[in-house]
């Protein structure tokens, strides 16, 4: 029987979630293999470099470059202070000094004699890493991170912005068909993540951020409200350090498109559970895409997971078109046939004969599909 | 690695490419006294997660071509080599951008001198240079410090002053990276290497700075006079370093690296090297485009100097939105010849962002597709013509200017005029269902003047053939010319200010039965059927208009047809304009595309 390898999105009630959470340079891990964690736990720490400053010691006493470290007052490495004076110039017979004083609170980092320059660092900032996730430690690489596993339901969405956020999921549309509007957004789903349908207006995004939600995972969004949002045109699909509230995960494209019915029926079946969502996205080789995780209470031992072979796409395969003109329609693999097609565009491509909810029965490239994963 | 080649005993070629997502391999082999692609075969690239081994996709990829070919080359998971009767190859080569390809920063004195030779070095070599930082740049000092933490680029090359000359703005910019310590991209635990390439008398100074929290190499300067740029030995560290340093830190490269008869290049270096090879053996000027999902470069030699630039974020899915952004929704909307609504359009483009694997199935996708592509092509052409110029800051007085007729500083190489061949590749341009579409493409995007053959690369094979022709010119050269390049065809297009109703050529072209002459009015596009064969044409350019040997002058020459034929271009050059008319707009694009078999139905559309 032929087979179509096509890309799916996990859409798992119950599977092995596994998370690597790492520093961006070495530091502390605070945990061991085998510790239980809760979602806000600080696993590992470190402390980044300060901003550094450079002050042009020779201008401003006036002196020459490679006389600028006798006039230093302080040690590399010494801790100084704002408004400390870090230089003085000789003079002349003792009189007519210049001083320097220290622009912020910091440390002495590099004094240079071609250059005339000193270069100050202020105070390292700390940076924490929590476990974003329930679960328990089961590999730590040291002074870099830790691996924590945990059970539970992911769903990736196809894009996301902002980073990490979390709270309890409520679904708040009547249907996966339905628009998500401003009207459904109250006081209550403040630090909550919320789902809505088809589609949400700027608007109503607006509306969301004003009251606090933590999420919201919606099956379209405009490409025109994504930039209004942003302040920015998305230009490629490289998302997460985005700073704009609520993380924002669409499950299936750009218009107004109704969330794959399984998406929305196991996101319902988990409705009042805690979830962390995570919008970043990467479409490039290496591809990241946004997640919804909802870790079980406890380990149940039924893991669903899928393995290459679940995403060929053969005769009978439930699959949804991702492209016009059939777009987010949902139908079966008929058949495969080995031969390439022409398509109206005259383009010679490997096909699938695709039998619609309706009964309808087209021809559609492969390359077009994806597998719906039951 | 034995980089002691004898060409003469190489008659079975191995080459792949490691792409982001696909490895391609094909078998060259000597055949009837001339080397010919004999089968290719691909497969996807294993660099990521499950496989995290390189060396997996390579093997599918050569197992397919084994299949193929019914030729064996392996020998359970080993490339046998040399030949032995009819199996094993003599020599394997392999290219590779995989994992993002190789990220530089680079940095210059002066941002419009050594900081240019620093990007052209990098560029050159194949990498994506990621920023450029400059004693002149504008930032400020911890801006730049930030920017450099932020990045984490695979390598720096550093660059700055002429031999001899003032160390301090140098010193100034290693102190910016002392200050930063920067961290590499890839793997945690090694030092960022750093090229030094500056002022030698600064190299001391520099190495005080860099030499412990840094690997740091220095080499030859980049800049050693004013007049002079001397690009090759930053080129050559650079190549060195990406395979020991940010190749070795990708899954399954050292493995590939001991497999391969010379190093692995990056892809877009290796492009580059088979363009300077044509335009050296053919003696033309020369642009060849790679048109891809995420970037596209534009490669040219023009007066012999070789320039490459990459558009990081012009590209057809992955950064497809990016285009849309940069040209703006009237300029994609000015190809095509029907109404589109706004937000509609930017939805299917951003579709198409989110999943770049799709194809366009209906001819109104297609069109659109092609309408992008057009502008990303422009885009990118664009600021290749700012980046490929002369040096800058060059002295007037200097006494080899006249040799070269280069009347001042820092003009773009790129003369259109002069151009003889534009060869484009990539999927947009060599999969387009009708050839015609591929070099309607290539022809709006770049608006070629006067006389200019076009081509495309048939199966992306330029990146093998660019390595190969480093250590076997030959081969690479006539498997080019009859495996690689599909030629198009030539296009024809007179050059100055015209009026609505003028005619813009007269023409008579010269075929072995038969005579094709006429007239070509302002705005028309016409297709001659021409193979590709040498015809003799004489061309008489419109008033005030030039063709090629001035303006008002009789050109009498030699063109060649192609698979599509001789295109007559008479829309227009410098300026070329498309009118805001959207029903005369709507109705020229109709008749174009009629009169160049572009699209079927377009009524239907």
């Amino acid at each position: 029987m032929s087979r179509s390898y096509t890309p799916g999105l996990k859409i798992l009630a119950q599977t092995k979630i596994i998370k690597k959470r790492q520093l961006p340079m070495k530091g502390t891990v605070h945990l061991k293999i085998g510790d239980i964690v809760k979602p806000d736990e600080v696993v590992a720490s470190t402390e980044i470099p300060g901003n550094v400053q450079m002050v042009n010691v020779a201008n401003q006493l006036n002196v020459e470059p490679e006389n600028v470290p006798e006039c230093m007052l302080v040690e590399l490495d010494e801790s100084i202070s704002k408004g400390q004076i870090i230089a003085e110039s000789k003079g002349i017979f003792g009189l007519f000094k210049s001083q320097l004083k220290s622009p912020i609170d910091g440390t002495l980092a590099n004094v240079s004699e071609i250059t005339g320059q000193a270069i100050l660092s202020e105070p390292p900032i700390p940076v924490a890493v929590d476990a974003y996730t329930s679960g328990k430690i089961t590999e730590i690489e040291d002074q870099e991170g830790v691996t924590i596993e945990t059970e539970g339901v992911l769903v990736q969405g196809i894009l996301g912005i902002g980073g990490e956020n979390r709270g309890i999921l409520e679904v708040v549309t009547t249907s996966p068909n339905d628009e998500l509007t401003a009207e459904m957004i109250q006081e209550k789903h403040k630090g909550k993540v919320i789902v809505g349908g088809s589609f949400l207006t700027k608007d109503t995004f607006e509306h969301a951020r004003k009251i606090g939600v933590a999420g919201i995972v919606s099956g379209g969004f405009d490409y025109t409200d994504l930039s209004k949002i942003l302040g920015y045109s998305l230009g490629v699909a490289i998302t997460g350090s985005e700073n704009i509230g609520p993380s924002l995960i669409i499950t299936e494209g750009f218009g107004k498109i109704g969330m794959a019915e399984r998406t929305y029926e196991l996101l319902s079946a988990n409705a009042g559970k805690f979830a962390a969502i995570n919008g970043s996205t990467q479409i490039r080789a290496g591809v990241i895409r946004p997640e919804i995780i909802i870790p079980s209470e406890r380990e149940n031992g039924e893991i669903r997971d899928y393995e290459e072979a679940d995403l060929a796409i053969t005769e009978g395969s439930l699959i949804r078109v991702i492209r016009a003109p059939y777009f987010g329609r949902v139908g079966k693999v008929k058949s495969l046939p080995p031969e390439l097609a022409k398509m109206e565009s005259e383009t010679m491509v490997r096909v699938a004969e695709i039998e619609f909810e309706d009964g309808t029965i087209e021809i559609i490239p492969r390359a077009n599909l994806e597998m719906i994963l039951t | 690695m034995d980089n002691k080649i004898n060409t003469e005993d190489i008659k079975v070629i191995l080459a792949t490419d490691c792409g982001s997502t696909t490895t391609k391999a094909i078998l060259i082999q000597f055949v009837d006294g001339a080397y010919r692609l004999t089968h290719r075969g691909e497969a996807p690239t294993t660099v990521e997660a499950p496989f995290e081994d390189v060396t997996r996709g390579v093997l599918n990829a050569i197992m397919e071509l084994e299949e193929l070919s019914g030729r064996k080359i392996l020998n359970d998971e080993s490339i046998i080599s040399p030949t032995q009767d009819e199996s094993g190859v003599d020599i394997y080569i392999s290219t590779s951008s995989a994992g993002g390809g190789l990220q530089m920063m680079v940095g210059g004195v002066v941002k419009s001198m050594t900081g240019e030779s620093a990007q052209r070095a990098a560029l050159g070599a194949g990498a994506i240079v990621m920023d450029v930082l400059a004693s002149n740049d504008g930032r400020l000092y911890h801006e730049k410090v930030q920017r450099i933490r932020q990045l984490r680029p695979d390598m720096i090359l550093l660059s700055g002053g002429i031999d001899g000359g003032t160390v301090t703005h140098v010193v100034e910019l290693a102190e910016v990276l002392e200050a930063a310590n920067p961290k590499p991209r890839l793997g945690i635990n090694y030092k960022l290497p750093v090229i030094y390439a500056g002022n030698n008398k600064a190299a001391e100074p520099v190495r005080k700075r860099l030499g412990e929290i840094t690997d740091l190499i220095t080499v030859a300067n980049i800049r050693p006079t004013l007049e002079e740029e001397n690009l090759q030995p930053s080129r050559d560290k650079i190549h060195d370093l990406f395979m020991e340093h940010v190749m070795a830190q990708a899954p399954g490269y050292k493995k590939l690296m001991s497999w391969t008869d010379v190093p692995i290049m990056p892809t877009p270096g290796a492009v580059g090297e088979i363009i300077k090879k044509i335009a050296e053996t053919e003696k033309i000027e020369v642009v060849g485009v790679d048109i891809g999902g995420a970037t596209t470069d534009v490669f040219s030699v023009f007066q012999g100097q070789f320039n490459r630039t990459v558009s990081a974020n012009l590209g057809m899915s992955y950064s497809v939105c990016n285009v849309l952004a940069e040209s703006g929704f009237n300029n994609v909307a000015r190809w095509v010849p029907f109404d589109m609504d706004e937000t509609d359009l930017t939805n299917r483009i951003g579709n198409k962002m989110i999943r770049p694997t799709t194809i366009p199935q209906s001819l109104e996708a297609l069109i659109i597709e092609q309408a992008i592509a057009r502008e990303a092509l422009r885009l990118s052409f664009e600021q290749h013509k700012e980046f490929a110029v002369q040096l800058k800051g060059v002295q007037t007085e200097r006494t080899i200017s006249d040799a070269f007729e280069q009347t001042s500083s820092g003009e773009t190489l790129v003369n259109l005029m002069d151009l003889d061949m534009l060869v484009g590749s990539g999927g947009v341009l060599s999969h387009a269902p009708r050839r015609h579409q591929a070099a309607r493409m290539l022809i709006d995007a770049f608006l070629p003047e006067g006389i200019t053959q076009i081509a495309v690369d048939s199966i992306f094979m330029m990146p093998q053939l660019g390595i190969l022709s480093t250590i076997h010119p030959k081969a690479a050269v006539e498997v080019f010319e009859k495996d690689c390049l599909i030629r198009l065809g030539t296009c024809i297009a007179p050059v100055g200010k015209a009026k609505s109703d003028q005619v813009m050529l007269d023409y008579e072209f010269i075929f072995p039965d038969e005579r094709i002459g006429g007239e070509l009015m302002f705005g028309d596009l016409k297709l001659i059927p021409a193979q590709f064969e040498p015809v003799r044409v004489r061309l008489t350019p419109g008033k005030g208009l030039d063709i090629g040997a001035g303006k008002n002058e009789v050109l009498e020459t030699k063109v060649f047809g192609g698979v599509v034929g001789i295109i007559l271009d008479g829309r227009g050059r410098q300026p070329f304009t498309l009118t805001d008319d959207t029903d005369f707009r709507v109705q020229s694009l109709m008749k174009w595309s009629e009169e160049t078999n572009e699209y079927p139905q377009l009524e239907a559309a």
